[in-house]
Formats: C-alpha cells, structure tokens, sequence
C-alpha cells in the first residue's frame, strides 16, 4: 500500500481517488466495489482526452455553429444575422465558389491518383526482388520530408526556365509548362508534388499486403489463374478494407490542403488566377486577414459538413466493395 | 507427346520468374531515380554558385562546393534561435504526447468501465473533423486566454491526446495479456502503478513510435506558429524559413541550403528509427494487435 501512495502522489487528481478509497475503506471496511474504484479509474486515466475533447473539439465546434449565424469578428459584440453569411457565400463571394472549384479539383484528382498510385508501390515493394530494403526506405523517405523545405525545394524543381522538371522534360523534346505561373497548370504541379510522396500510403498498403495468405495464390496457380485475374479477384478484395480507409482519410486530408498554397504562392495570394485559392485559404484570409470570424465559422462548418457527407457516402459505398475476412465487421 | 518434350528455356518457370525480378527491379530503379533526384537537385543548389544556378541549362552536379552558402545562409536570419524554438516546442510536445496519449490508450485498452465503448467511438470519429473546422474558435479561445505569442497553443494541445496516438497506443496495449494486469492487482497494484511498471515498459516501440511522429509533427508545424506566434525571435524554423524566402527573395542556393538544414534532423530520425515508422503504420492498419 505504501508505493501505491508514493506513485499516486505524483497526480493531484489520483491523491484524491486514495483519499476517497479510504474514506470509504473506512466506512465499509473493503472499499469501494471493484466496479465503482474502475468507473473511476477509468474516467481519470482518459480525462486528458475528455478536456481536450470539450475544450479543443466539441466546445469550438459548437461555439463556431452559434458565431456562424453571426458578424461577429473577436471585437465586436455578436450580432446574430440569420442566415446571411450563407446566403453571401453563394450569391455574392465570388472567390468563395472558385475556392470550393480548386479543392474539389484538387480532392477529385488526388485522392483516385494516390490510392492508385500506393496500391501500385505496395504490390511492387512486396515482391521478392534483392535489395528490396533499401527500396522500401527510398519510397518512404519523401513522406517524411514535409513542410516548408519541400515547397521551397519543389518551387525550384518546377521553375520554368532553369528549373529540373522542365529540364527533364526538355530531354524528350517536351516543352514544359510555366507550372505555378500558369493558372492552367498550378493545380497538376502541386498534384506532381504530391505523387512524389505517395510512399507513406504505400506503407499501409503493404502491411495489407503481406497479411494475404500465400495459400490463396498457389491455389489460383493451380486453377490456373493469370496475374490480372489474381490481382482483380484475390489482391485487391483482401486489401479492400485499407483502400477504404485510405480513401476515406485522404478524402478528410484532401479537403484540407492549404500549407502548399499559402507557402507556394505570395504569402497566400491564391497564385496566379486565384487558381490556387483553396478553400482552407480561402477561410484562413477571411478569418485573420480581415477577421471576417463569422464568415470564416460559416465557412468552416459547411466543409464540415460537405467532408461528413461525403464521408457517410463512403461509407455506405464501401458496404459493398470492402471485403471483410470472417465478416464480423471489424 | 507434350509430357515427353522438354520445355523451351523460356517456358521454364525460372526463366520466368527471372524475367519477372528483373522487371521489377528495373522498374523500382527508375522510380527510386525519380525520388531521389529532387533531393540530390536540393543538395546539388545549396552548394552551387549563384551565377551557376542561373545557367541555362542546368548542370546537374555543381561545379564548385560553395559550402560557405550553409554558413552565409544560417547568418542571414537568427536561425539559431529559431532552432532551438522549435526543439523547445517539439521536445515538450513529445514528452506529453507520450505520456498522455498512453495513459489515455491504457484507460481504454485495459480498465472496464461504464460508457468506454461508446468513448472510444467518439475517440475514433474525432479523427474524421477537419482540423480547419475547430481553428477559427480555438484561435479565439486561444486569444481570449491570452495565450497569443506564448508557446502555450502549440505545446498544451499535445497534453491533452490526439485520437490517432490514442487509438494506435489502444491497439498495441491490446495484445498485452489481462492476466498480466489481474495478476498485479491481486498483488495490491494500482492502475497507475501498472502504467508505469507493466504497461510503459511493454509497449516501448509503440511509444517510440508515438514519439517520433509527434516530434516529427512538431518540426514541420507551420500552421500553428504561423496562428499564434508574431515576434520574430519567437518564430519556429518552419515560419522562419517562410519569413527568410521573402528576405533573401530568390537567392536560391540560400533557400536550398536552409530546407536542407530543416530537413536534415527529420532524415536523420528517419534513418535510425526507420523500422518505428513502419511499425506505427501496420499497427494503425490493424494487420498486427
């Protein structure tokens, strides 16, 4: 009992769970029942979550739903103002409707181009191939590598005149776009950039991959099923529980770009043509350029909004394609 | 007939399975290529002369080491302080992130109690909010507190879990045995005795990799300085370096060598904790736990 206390001290929180077990110990001499001293324990291991919970997430999502309906913009009193922030974002903020156009051009390429693209790396990576560590590590390596560093470095690979993508493209006689000076190319440029880091997904996928029993495989050898037929038909069912994960997190991540352009171009212009103003930039310039908070709130709960439906449908979709081995659901 | 003759070299099963690996390796080859060459390109510019960056076309391998473009770069802007900003925030932001994200997982994992199941739902449908939902009113919150140019909006968030560390951490505590944590009880161990004692020292790649990730996240933060920090001594490298772009406009082989530098400590863990990554992400893909 005597460590127990020295432990429990350190937590003020815990020093008090002691002091109420022996209070009641007290009373009725066994203490607490099993279950009550676990109810309690329980609520004090995770109440860091709790408060994080209520303070950071569902205490500003609401706070944010009231200040949506409201002008309010940190100084000034809340003025409730119905529905007009809404009505505005469609009939009169034109920027807003070319910011929702960029990201879901963004979401609508990206998330089909990287799902594609890890499935494809995770079934060459898990082949039998020598050095197959070392190329494990390349293929992961620019998924580390983030932040302003890599927009800096992807700035210079794709500058029109001296940069090394144009350069390459020169070697096949290819002449190369302006890249992030050409309203028509900004997008493809950051969806080039982000292929390069498709390894980190690729991870996930070869996980999967290795899980598959090679069983399966050897009896399809033996019916005599080609690699296409195996892919289709035994891969990508057992990987199909990763895919739907992974379509539906890179839809929430996709959604969300924003460091890309405010870095990419002058400090969170839009780029050339607004064509890189997404929404996420879009929000962020209404919120602390102009402290637009009730606008920007606006903003922010009809993404989440959009991002939830389109999570539910992903999910209803995926009821019908995810494979699930034993089918318990889990 | 056709069980007599033997088959063509190239009907062999080896000889396909050669042709196979080959393919494969040549195609893992020229994708690894294309990988690296940016790196070397960012390497390559940091040490080039500014004249030879300008040259058309490009050389791929410069011509001189101009190493002293590191040295002139760091001097250009308080590169120091904001190195050792970031290591403050980051570090602090591991340490708590380990802590809590475990303690959390170990309420989760390893007591019963009423309502956990439910929680733990929350936990996990927490991972599907944007976080651009919930800034704006934490901005505010953060505001209000007073906690603008303070490191506090960066650091305190991490003591109190991200649902990912939560749910990765509940996974790996799982496939620890109950009996194990029966057995400490019966012999008089509390919960946080266990924690500590059992669980912390059980589950160390977890937490590793836990820790690796947070810090990673830290470093490359760029948001949240970017929020909350206005004085220029108090910026993180990842703003600094935002801010020094515009100091040093186009001078590239500046750029390059300060992303270089930023990117270097990153790599680093990288490389000497490189089987933690990949543990965190086959635990995150329930394929073990």
């Amino acid at each position: 009992m005597k460590s127990t206390e020295s432990t429990l001290v350190h937590s003020e929180a815990s020093a008090k769970v002691m002091h109420e077990t022996k209070a009641s110990a007290a009373g009725k001499k066994k203490g607490l029942s099993r279950k009550a001293k676990d109810n309690l324990a329980g609520y004090l291991f995770i109440s860091p979550w709790i408060i994080g919970f209520i303070g950071l997430t569902l205490g500003p999502l609401l706070f944010s739903l009231a200040a949506s309906f409201t002008d309010y913009n940190i100084t000034s009193k809340m003025n409730f103002v119905g529905f007009e922030n809404f009505k505005r974002m469609f009939t009169m903020d034109d920027l807003f409707r070319t910011s929702l156009y960029n990201t879901l051009y963004y979401v609508v390429f990206s998330v089909p181009l990287t799902t594609a693209g890890a499935i494809l790396l995770g079934v060459l990576l898990n082949q039998k191939v020598k050095g197959m560590k070392v190329f494990r590590t390349i293929y992961y390596l620019p998924a580390v590598l983030s932040g302003v560093a890599v927009y800096f470095l992807w700035m210079q690979l794709l500058s029109p005149s001296t940069g090394l993508v144009n350069t390459m493209l020169g070697w096949f006689g290819i002449d190369g776009p302006a890249w992030l000076f050409d309203p028509e190319w900004t997008k493809p440029a950051l969806l080039l950039m982000k292929m390069w880091s498709v390894g980190g997904g690729m991870l996930l996928y070869l996980a999967s991959l290795q899980g598959v029993s090679p069983q399966m495989y050897e009896a399809a050898d033996i019916e005599g099923a080609s690699a296409w037929q195996k892919f289709f038909h035994i891969t990508l069912p057992m990987i199909s529980p990763i895919i739907f994960f992974d379509v539906i997190t890179s839809t929430i991540g996709s959604f969300q770009i924003f460091q890309e352009a405010y870095v990419m171009t002058e400090n969170g212009s839009g780029g050339p043509g607004n064509s890189l103003l997404f929404y996420n930039l879009h929000m962020w310039n209404n919120a602390f350029e102009v402290f637009n908070m009730g606008y920007a709130s606006a903003m922010a709960w009809l993404l989440f909004i959009i991002v939830m439906i389109l999570t539910v449908v992903n999910m209803k979709l995926g009821k019908r394609w995810v494979h699930y081995e034993g089918g318990d659901g889990k | 007939m056709s069980a007599v003759t033997e088959p063509k070299f190239y009907e062999t099963k080896k000889f396909k399975e050669n042709v196979k690996h080959t393919f494969v390796t040549l195609l893992l080859i020229a994708g690894s290529t294309l990988i690296l060459i940016p790196l070397w390109w960012m390497i390559s510019t940091s040490l080039k002369s500014p004249a030879e960056i300008a040259q058309y076309p490009p050389t791929l391998f410069p011509k001189e080491f101009n190493f002293s473009n590191y040295i002139e770069a760091w001097q250009t802007a308080p590169f120091t302080r904001w190195a050792l900003n970031t290591l403050l925030i980051a570090s602090l932001g591991t340490i708590g992130s380990v802590l809590v994200n475990s303690l959390v997982a170990y309420g989760f994992a390893k007591i019963r109690f009423e309502g956990r199941n439910t929680l733990f739902v929350i936990v996990l449908s927490t991972m599907l909010i944007p976080g651009f939902v919930t800034m704006v009113p934490q901005y505010i919150l953060f505001s209000k507190l007073g906690w603008v140019n303070t490191y506090l909006p960066l650091i305190v968030p991490a003591f109190l879990g991200s649902a990912f560390f939560i749910f990765l951490l509940r996974q790996f505590m799982m496939g620890i045995p109950n009996e194990l944590i029966e057995a400490a009880i019966l012999d008089g161990a509390g919960h946080l005795q266990i924690w500590w004692h059992i669980m912390l020292p059980l589950t160390k790649p977890a937490l590793v990799t836990v820790a690796i990730f947070s810090f990673n996240g830290a470093w490359n933060d760029l948001l949240g300085p970017l929020l909350y920090i206005n004085d220029e001594s108090m910026y993180t490298l990842q703003i600094g370096l935002q801010t020094f772009k515009g100091t040093v406009q186009t001078q590239w082989h500046y750029l390059m060598a300060m992303s270089v530098t930023v990117l270097l400590p990153v790599v680093l863990l990288f490389f000497f904790f490189q089987r933690y990554f990949i543990e965190g992400s086959n635990i995150a893909s329930g394929t073990k736990g």
